[in-house]
């Protein structure tokens, strides 16, 4: 069996008390004792209020914290949570803690809550992000209720955003994910969703798993594989992300989790997508965008001076990957002043099949290709900012509408990239 | 006396043609060995250059910035220059086997300390490759590194790195060929130390600034970030 290997004995014997369940959350933690205790007394509520005469256990993956997180968790009471829906609880919610690793992966967090879906029956599992400090009790519904009711096999979410929050996704990893695989999936990848144990079992069984290190992104390759499979999947919109930290996260590892992930998926999805044309919306409760207009401060200069400076430096990089016509537009438009300077959706397009192409070509190291957009994810940032900066949330979302087009309109370029052209 | 001469002339005649034809034989064996070792060098050249063809080999030696060096010293293709290579090794080889059953005297020990020195030219050659490989591969991570950090002079960053690897390579295969290995290692001492305290004390000295910035934007978490300037991405 996938889990012998991940699940240690004493969480083997915790999960054998527990028995078979319908509904799992996952709560893959490391060192979040500051937040982790609304967030657990939020999921009971969840789970109470939504699933009072089903079977339910919260799992923690821990990855090593020295803060007391576990103990936290297992020692959060359910006792003011189950008053408020004493009325309708029926069932012991249990809570199991176990520490997987030392130091934190999500691979192995993921893995091990995978394994331990499996081995209770989950029939609906949900995954929450220790750093939502916003939750609410409402999302456990939304994710889980999909899956446990109507059969759904994956829900992803859908935030309330900023205008200018989640770029890459907006930009990059959205429209080529909806190109390829012609699902308008918003959020492929997320800290919460929900699977359900079909989905789980059939991916924890995939020979993915055990990699020296771990891999990062692997809920994204949970997202491809229900997109590409013959699964069904859903959104829900589930409200304003916060996270603990304001600092946003640096560039580079979250595109080694995304963007590396989707480029990866061109050689093990190669028949799917090259015979998918167009795109379908997919089944959402609640609205499929919401963006808020608050003024924001953000150093656009510095984008564009970082955009300037990586055609410059790594022309040399450039050259084994992006075709002579593109690397031309791309320095003429480098060349340009702050206020003309304009990256346009057709040019994007056209680079990021480029870099998807020689990433599947292994052209030059693949992670060396990942860090290589990055200067040109900030131009194209730039001009994102300058082009909504006194856009509406409609207009928001026409400019993304028109990316995504720009995208699918290219994708036979890509196959053409991938079918040996250049 | 007259037939004293004759005497010995006919002797050394037929001493030199018994010697001859001693040889002759020999020497047919040799020149068969010789024929059969181009033939056999040949196939070995074309065996390798279609691997290395199939292999994408030439790819690899661009990627290593060694098809660069080549073209600089307007030498073939990586894949038809190591081909080449063991072509010539190989049937060099073949004719000193067929040398070495002539018995000339003394010839012996250079054969066999040829066919000694065989090994430690592959790993010479081996050293190389890998280590060009290596430069590249660690100049570009430190350019692209560089970039994304924002961190001034990124090529001269680069730069620097694959000249040291470079150094450090040439310094090992010259060791490995047991040329010169003393002024080697000495002049590599020399030169590593050098190259470090020069960038100690550029760094020290003219970089104490980006010194500070650098450490305090690694350790001091309250100082304000530039990046949170920049959007999240996800």
């Amino acid at each position: 069996m996938a889990e012998e290997s991940v699940l240690t004995d004493d969480f083997i014997r915790q999960l054998i008390n527990v028995g078979e369940v319908d509904v799992l959350v996952g709560l893959p933690t490391d060192n979040n004792a500051e937040t982790i205790g609304p967030i657990i007394r939020t999921i009971q509520a969840g789970i109470l209020k939504t699933f009072p005469r089903e079977r339910a256990v919260i799992i923690n993956a821990d990855g090593g914290s020295r803060d007391g997180t576990p103990e936290l968790v297992m020692g959060a009471s359910i006792d003011d949570v189950r008053h408020a829906y004493s009325g309708q609880a029926l069932r012991t919610l249990h809570s199991v803690s176990t520490q997987y690793a030392a130091s934190p992966s999500s691979d192995t967090a993921l893995r091990t809550i995978l394994a331990a879906a499996e081995l209770l029956r989950a029939k609906a599992c949900a995954v929450i992000s220790p750093e939502s400090t916003n939750i609410e009790s409402e999302w456990i519904a939304r994710l889980l209720r999909p899956i446990y009711y109507d059969n759904f096999d994956l829900v992803t979410p859908i935030y309330r955003r900023h205008k200018f929050e989640g770029l890459l996704m907006r930009n990059l990893v959205y429209p080529m994910t909806r190109a390829l695989y012609g699902k308008r999936i918003r959020e492929p990848y997320a800290s919460e969703f929900a699977f359900s144990g079909r989905l789980g079992s059939d991916f924890l069984a995939r020979d993915i798993w055990g990699q020296e290190g771990g891999r990062v992104g692997r809920e994204m390759e949970l997202a491809i594989s229900a997109i590409t499979g013959a699964y069904r999947v859903s959104q829900s919109f589930l409200g304003t992300k916060d996270r603990v930290e304001r600092r946003p996260a640096d560039l580079v590892p979250v595109m080694r989790q995304t963007v590396a992930v989707l480029f990866s998926s061109l050689d093990t999805t190669f028949t799917v997508w090259s015979n998918n044309h167009g795109s379908q919306p997919v089944p959402t409760v609640g609205p499929e965008y919401d963006v808020t207009l608050e003024p924001v401060r953000i150093n656009r200069k510095r984008l564009k001076q970082m955009f300037s400076n990586g055609i410059a430096e790594l022309e040399p990089v450039f050259k084994s990957i992006l075709s002579a016509s593109t690397l031309s537009a791309l320095q003429q438009i480098a060349s340009l002043n702050d206020e003309d300077f304009r990256y346009p959706a057709e040019l994007w397009a056209k680079t990021v099949y480029e870099f998807a192409a020689s990433y599947r070509k292994s052209v030059i190291s693949r992670d060396h290709i990942i860090q290589a957009l990055a200067p040109l994810y900030r131009g194209r940032m730039f001009t994102f900012l300058v082009e909504n900066r006194s856009g509406s949330a409609e207009d928001v979302e026409n400019n993304i509408e028109n990316l995504c087009c720009e995208f699918e309109r290219l994708k036979p370029y890509l196959l053409e990239l991938c079918n040996g052209g250049k | 006396m007259r037939e004293i001469i004759w005497q010995e002339l006919t002797q050394a005649m037929q001493e030199a043609v018994r010697g001859f034809a001693h040889l002759l034989p020999r020497l047919i064996v040799m020149l068969i060995i010789a024929f059969a070792g181009w033939v056999i060098a040949y196939l070995l050249k074309w065996i390798l250059r279609s691997i290395l063809r199939l292999a994408k080999f030439d790819k690899l030696s661009e990627n290593a910035g060694a098809s660069q060096l080549l073209n600089r010293a307007a030498l073939p293709p990586s894949t038809e220059l190591l081909s080449r290579f063991v072509f010539w090794v190989a049937w060099l080889g073949f004719i000193l086997i067929g040398v070495s059953l002539l018995g000339i005297g003394g010839l012996q020990q250079h054969i066999a300390r040829f066919f000694l020195f065989l090994p430690r030219l592959f790993v010479a050659m081996f050293t190389i490759f890998f280590g060009l490989l290596a430069a590249s591969f660690f100049s570009r991570a430190a350019l692209l590194a560089a970039v994304n950090a924002n961190l001034p002079s990124p090529k001269l960053l680069s730069i620097s790195i694959r000249a040291m690897i470079i150094i450090f390579v040439v310094s090992m295969v010259f060791e490995e060929l047991g040329l010169a290995e003393q002024t080697v290692l000495l002049a590599f001492g020399i030169a590593f130390g050098a190259v470090m305290l020069g960038l100690a004390i550029a760094f020290g000295m003219g970089g104490r600034d980006l010194a500070r910035q650098f450490l305090e934007k690694r350790f001091v978490r309250e100082k304000k970030n530039e990046k949170e300037d920049e959007p999240s991405p996800l």
